[in-house]
């Protein structure tokens, strides 16, 4: 074993001096080690002035006091099986703060390290059933990466289409192509059974193709097998037929006998064509004898998994194609995006049951992750070769367990992104560019938000330089994390700066904002009050519209004229408004549910007064907002506070408050944008409990890069200032354009417009 | 449609005796010989015997009637596969002195060629100890002859024809498989031979329960092993296979299909594999260098597949990975020839088990009756395919095969001349 190897190990072994639960999968060629550990990292938290004591002292609205957190991490780490010495090593040296006596093992190489492990860590190697550990994995790697599975289309525009996880991820079938084929029905978290397997699958295509081609590498099997031309090899049914044996439907290029061909001791035929054929052969094997289970245990969703396909393009190309024509598109073959961690996952849950981590949700941290690799062959054979590279998953265990919205129509078939960069590539490339061109502004921020700390520049930097190359990357691979959508990106963003320790540039910004904000609020309210019950309706529309123009909005503000400045007349690009006036004349909501957008004028001057108009119709409100900071959205903290100052300002707030008509609940989200399948389970709870039937969403990230087609099974508003001329003219509009789209779910007739209107 | 619009020509090619204006017999057997319009007023009265145990008075009556619709001698029955041409010839073994005297010579050569010997040419192959001997077939008795070749020696076999002035026999050449329509315009301009294409599974179906009817004495057609689960108590047992339907079967020739039968003419093809006997023929080709199915299963049955296969705990299936250990390179290179034609057969055999357990359990079928050239010869094959599906089934399903394995397409081909359906 080569001991020479210089790791970059800070970037590899990252929090090991914290790490503790060692779990490591050792593979035929790859190891996959994983740790627990806990990530200390800085906060911005709010907190109300004592008045008491400080008011006088400060005229800041409330008090901003960056804190230091531990929250707890996940790290997964494969690379070569040459380098377990150097590793083993190199977490010995770095290890000081751990009490673990212990270190779960799976795979097959798992007892030949065994002593080497116990040896360099001192740890006693506690080894697992490899094939509990895989689907432990699966189900993990199911319920918390939202984009983890996907369909491989060679030919598409984008090879990787990835699916949206179905909320109940049982029963399907896993079927694991190590050396052998395994094939797995899973039907809950504890209950799975091997129900068949094959002799025949990668130690088929690895030895087979050995002593065929001589060539002893898996990678360069696959290589081979690429280039090749199987037709060579094969007896096809047109070789016997002449052409298509038309009465059973089977095509001339259909393949009748594998190797058939070759059955002649007068020919020489290429190692190309041996080895594709030797992949074809296998390949449509093993997706018949999966097709074959599928059908007979009545499952649509199979998962294909193992060192065979393990992102190797040829071989999923090869699968997906044989499960196509075995169930003429009955079944698709599923792919994973953190394939070759199941077994590691699955080693480390199992040691980890005390901490209960499947009670938490887990959520892919982009700053600390590899990505999917690009995986065409023709594209970068460089990259595939594997030597030296280290693979790098890191999950953060989010605070708080993240659930569907009860109230979405379909959750199977919810996709919260309104574009996918993925597939769309002149989307993509406006997009990357405007997030590169915006990262100037990022980095001064950044820095802005710190002027205590000398170092923050340093740290800038580094960050510009991650988020740079994280661009970089998904330039090359739009779906290194799964679909590339702009709140990916805007979220690869936030985490990159959590990386670097600048928990929220933004938190200066919002409170001078929300300072000022505040003090017009009484003004603006007295303002609405004049109004007629007509005019103060649409008066409040456009004050949640107005507001998100925060820009122009402040230069009016000062001159007290709310609403003065809106610049797009009716009628908006979407305009529900007179559905909408027609309903709220109908008897009021029972609650509603409102998610947020930004801090200053628009949650104080646009949200408020709406929530207020709610309240007052007798509507319950419940708001939701974010649990940790994003650009310059309004987090749950902060809001506590700014309803706190406007309660004691308002009696309609206080009353609301006081009488848990007006909830403040967190989303659970960190992002500028809003996926409705992960939220809050307390939010969820009160949604259900609250009976809603309203919900509001705001702001472009929240209601057009999101959600904008997200069907919900009650009504909704959705409300936005399209405030970017690339996605105005994709939606058919201008700069500015407004939507204000109000959606009354099939099946349900919107209330009769001739009811009461409310004096 | 069967004759191709060929006009008959009976004075050349029947063999039978001088037109005899007999009364036909009302008992004829109806629908066991074609009974064409069209030939009736050309076809002469015969001297055929239906049944050998009839007496010439009796049997006189019907073989008039018999014989008008009979076709011409010879018959023929013909299978081209991707790997092997299957021919089953029927011999008349009651020709009388008068037919023996107006039999054409053309006739007369190709009957004493292939009766008089074993092996034609370098590839050409009769299995003897498949004949079937005083069979009734039409009203004439005679013994069927089984003889196969490789398909790449078909241009000799047709030259053969042409040299044989076979064409002037007028005969119609009944054909299935693939090899039927690659082939066509080969047999019609090298040997001026129109053949009359048939579908392959229906042939199949069709010379599968003819000959497991007709096959009363000697060894049973149909049989099965006993005790597959232990190799020291596993013998061959006949089976009586009555009542057949609803039976899976499987066609192992270079590649398999896998049909389900419910009846004689209601089948489907559930699936099929292209890995069968063309793969581990040519896999072994190019892993032993040997050229030949006998030499493949020859060094296969000297072979051990446990030094090829990874991790082998059974065999027969348990956790094994087939070719696993050749990843290694230490074991590649002390591994032999034999052991790689094992593994190969091994591995062959346990994946059509495997994809034959897996249709039988998706249809609900019990029954599983494999046949195909693969099984030539090949009893470690069989055992393997008996033990699988009595292994995984724990019992329930029955593998049963047929002593004429490969032939049954070329039998149903031949039955489709006499008596079309």
């Amino acid at each position: 074993m080569d001991k020479s190897i210089t790791l970059p190990p800070d970037e590899i072994f990252r929090n090991l001096e914290n790490a503790k639960r060692f779990a490591i999968d050792i593979g035929g060629s790859l190891t996959k080690l994983a740790y627990y550990s806990t990530v200390q990292h800085k906060v911005a938290k709010v907190r109300s002035f004592d008045h008491t004591a400080k008011e006088a002292a400060s005229d800041k609205l409330y008090e901003i006091s960056v804190q230091e957190e531990v929250t707890a991490r996940l790290h997964f780490i494969k690379f070569e099986n040459a380098y377990i010495e150097t590793c083993l090593d190199f977490i010995k040296d770095h290890l000081v703060n751990t009490e673990t006596k212990v270190i779960k093992a799976t795979g097959g190489g798992a007892h030949k390290f065994k002593e080497l492990i116990e040896k360099k860590l001192g740890l006693k190697v506690d080894k697992e059933d490899e094939m509990t550990c895989l689907i432990k994995g699966c189900n993990f790697v199911l319920r918390n990466i939202p984009h983890e599975a996907f369909v491989y289309a060679k030919h598409a525009d984008s090879e990787f289409r990835f699916q949206t996880t179905h909320p109940d991820i049982f029963p399907y079938l896993l079927v694991n192509i190590g050396s052998g084929v395994s094939i797995v029905k899973v039907e809950s978290e504890d209950k799975f059974e091997r129900i068949g397997g094959s002799s025949i699958g990668g130690g088929t295509f690895w030895g087979l193709g050995a002593l065929l081609t001589k060539t002893k590498r898996f990678d360069e099997l696959l290589q081979l097998a690429s280039k090749g031309q199987h037709t060579s090899v094969d007896m096809l049914v047109k070789d016997i037929y002449g052409g298509s044996y038309g009465s059973l439907g089977l095509t001339g290029d259909l393949i009748a006998s594998s190797f058939g061909k070759s059955a002649t001791a007068e020919k020489e035929f290429s190692k190309e064509d041996m080895a594709k054929s030797l992949l074809h052969m296998i390949s449509n094997d093993i997706g018949q004898l999966a097709c074959l289970y599928a059908k007979l245990h009545n499952l649509s969703r199979v998962y294909f998994g193992g060192f065979f396909i393990r992102g190797h393009p040829v071989t999923m190309h090869t699968i997906t194609y044989s499960i196509n024509f075995f169930t003429k598109g009955e079944v698709q073959a599923l792919f994973l995006r953190h394939e070759g961690y199941l077994g590691a996952i699955g080693a480390f849950l199992k040691g980890a049951e005390e901490d209960n981590p499947n009670q938490y949700s887990w959520g892919e941290n982009y700053a600390g992750s590899s990505g999917l690799m690009s995986v065409s062959p023709d594209m970068n054979p460089m990259q595939r070769a594997r030597s030296g590279t280290f693979d790098m998953l890191e999950m953060d265990r989010l605070e708080r367990q993240l659930v569907n919205l009860p109230l979405l129509q379909d959750p199977s078939s919810y996709i919260p992104d309104t574009v996918d960069l993925t597939e769309d590539a002149l989307a993509r490339e406006y997009w990357l560019y405007c997030f590169e061109e915006a990262l100037d502004g990022v980095v001064k921020r950044a820095v802005a938000s710190q002027p205590d700390m000398p170092e923050a520049a340093e740290r800038a930097e580094k960050f510009r330089q991650k988020y740079r190359h994280k661009l970089q990357t998904l330039r090359h691979q739009p779906f290194a994390y799964g679909s590339l959508t702009v709140r990916s990106l805007l979220d690869t963003r936030e985490h990159c700066l959590n990386e670097f320790n600048f928990p929220d540039p933004y938190s200066k910004i919002k409170q001078r904002e929300n300072d000022v904000a505040l003090r017009y609020y009484q003004k603006a309210v007295k303002s609405l009050e004049k109004l007629s019950w007509e005019e103060r309706q649409f008066a409040l529309v456009r004050g949640v519209l107005a507001v998100e123009l925060k820009h122009f909005y402040l230069v009016s503000i000062h001159n007290c004229l709310f609403c003065l400045f809106f610049p797009s007349e009716r009628p908006w690009l979407v305009d529900c408004y007179d559905q909408w006036f027609e309903r709220i004349k109908g008897p009021p909501h029972k609650c509603a549910l409102f998610f947020v957008d930004n801090s200053g004028v628009d949650i104080i001057l646009g949200v408020m007064p709406f929530v207020r108009e709610l309240l007052s119709r007798g509507t319950e409100v419940v708001l939701a907002s974010n649990s940790g900071p994003a650009l310059n959205d309004v987090t749950n903290g902060e809001l506590q506070i700014l309803t706190e100052k406007i309660a004691a300002m308002d009696s309609v707030i206080q009353a609301g408050l006081k009488e848990d008509r007006l909830t403040l609940v967190q989303s659970g989200s960190s992002s500028p944008c809003l996926d409705l399948s992960r939220l809050d389970k307390v939010l969820a709870t009160v949604v259900r409990e609250r009976k809603t039937d309203l919900v509001i969403i705001e702001g472009m990230g929240r209601a057009i890069h999101t959600n904008y087609y997200a069907m919900l099974s009650c009504e909704s508003l959705k409300m936005a200032v399209i405030k970017n001329s690339w996605l105005a003219d994709r939606l058919g509009g201008k700069l500015f354009s407004v939507v204000f789209k109000y959606e009354v779910p099939a099946g349900r007739p919107s209330l009769d417009s001739t009811a009461l209107t409310p004096s | 449609m069967a004759f191709n619009g060929h006009q008959r020509d009976d004075d050349i090619i029947d063999e039978d005796e001088t037109p005899t204006k007999q009364p036909r017999s009302s008992k004829e057997m109806p629908g066991l010989c074609r009974n064409e319009p069209n030939n009736e007023a050309a076809a002469p009265a015969g001297r055929a015997t239906t049944d050998r145990r009839t007496s010439n008075s009796t049997a006189r009556h019907r073989k008039d009637s018999l014989k008008k619709s009979r076709p011409p001698f010879p018959w023929f029955g013909m299978d081209i596969g991707g790997t092997l041409v299957k021919l089953v010839y029927f011999e008349p073994k009651d020709i009388t002195a008068e037919e023996e005297q107006e039999e054409v010579e053309n006739l007369k050569s190709i009957r004493r060629y292939l009766t008089s010997n074993t092996a034609y040419g370098k590839t050409g192959i009769r299995d003897v100890h498949l004949e079937l001997q005083d069979l009734t077939l039409c009203g004439r008795t005679g013994n069927l002859h089984f003889i196969r070749f490789p398909t790449h020696d078909l241009p000799a076999f047709l030259q053969m024809g042409r040299n044989k002035h076979f064409s002037s026999l007028h005969t119609t050449l009944c054909a299935t498989g693939g090899g039927a329509y690659k082939f066509e315009s080969d047999f019609r301009t090298m040997a001026d031979l129109e053949l009359h294409k048939l579908d392959e599974l229906d042939c199949l179906i069709r010379g599968v329960l003819y000959i497991d009817s007709v096959v009363s004495s000697g060894p049973s057609e149909c049989y099965y092993f006993e005790n597959p689960t232990d190799p020291d108590r596993c013998v061959q047992r006949p089976y009586t296979l009555e009542n057949p339907y609803p039976l899976l079967l499987v066609n192992i020739g270079s590649g398999v299909s896998i049909l389900a039968v419910y009846s004689e003419n209601n089948y489907k093809r559930v699936t099929g594999t292209s890995l069968g006997g063309g793969t581990f023929l040519g896999l072994c080709c190019l892993l032993t260098g040997c050229s030949t199915f006998e030499e493949a299963l020859e060094m296969a049955s000297q072979g051990e597949s446990t030094r090829v296969d990874k991790l082998v705990r059974d065999i027969y299936g348990g956790d094994y990975e087939s070719f696993g250990n050749m990843m290694s390179k230490e074991k590649r290179e002390s591994v032999s020839k034999e052991d790689l034609a094992r593994a190969t057969l091994v591995t062959i055999t346990n994946n059509i088990g495997s994809i034959t357990r897996m249709c039988a359990l998706n249809e609900n079928i019990e029954r599983v009756v494999f046949v195909g050239n693969f099984l030539r010869v090949n009893t470690l094959s069989m055992k393997l395919l008996a033990y699988a599906m009595d292994y995984w089934s724990k019992g329930q399903l029955k593998a049963l095969f047929l002593q004429h394995e490969g032939y049954f397409g070329a039998v149903g081909a031949l039955l489709e001349l006499l008596h079309p359906s």
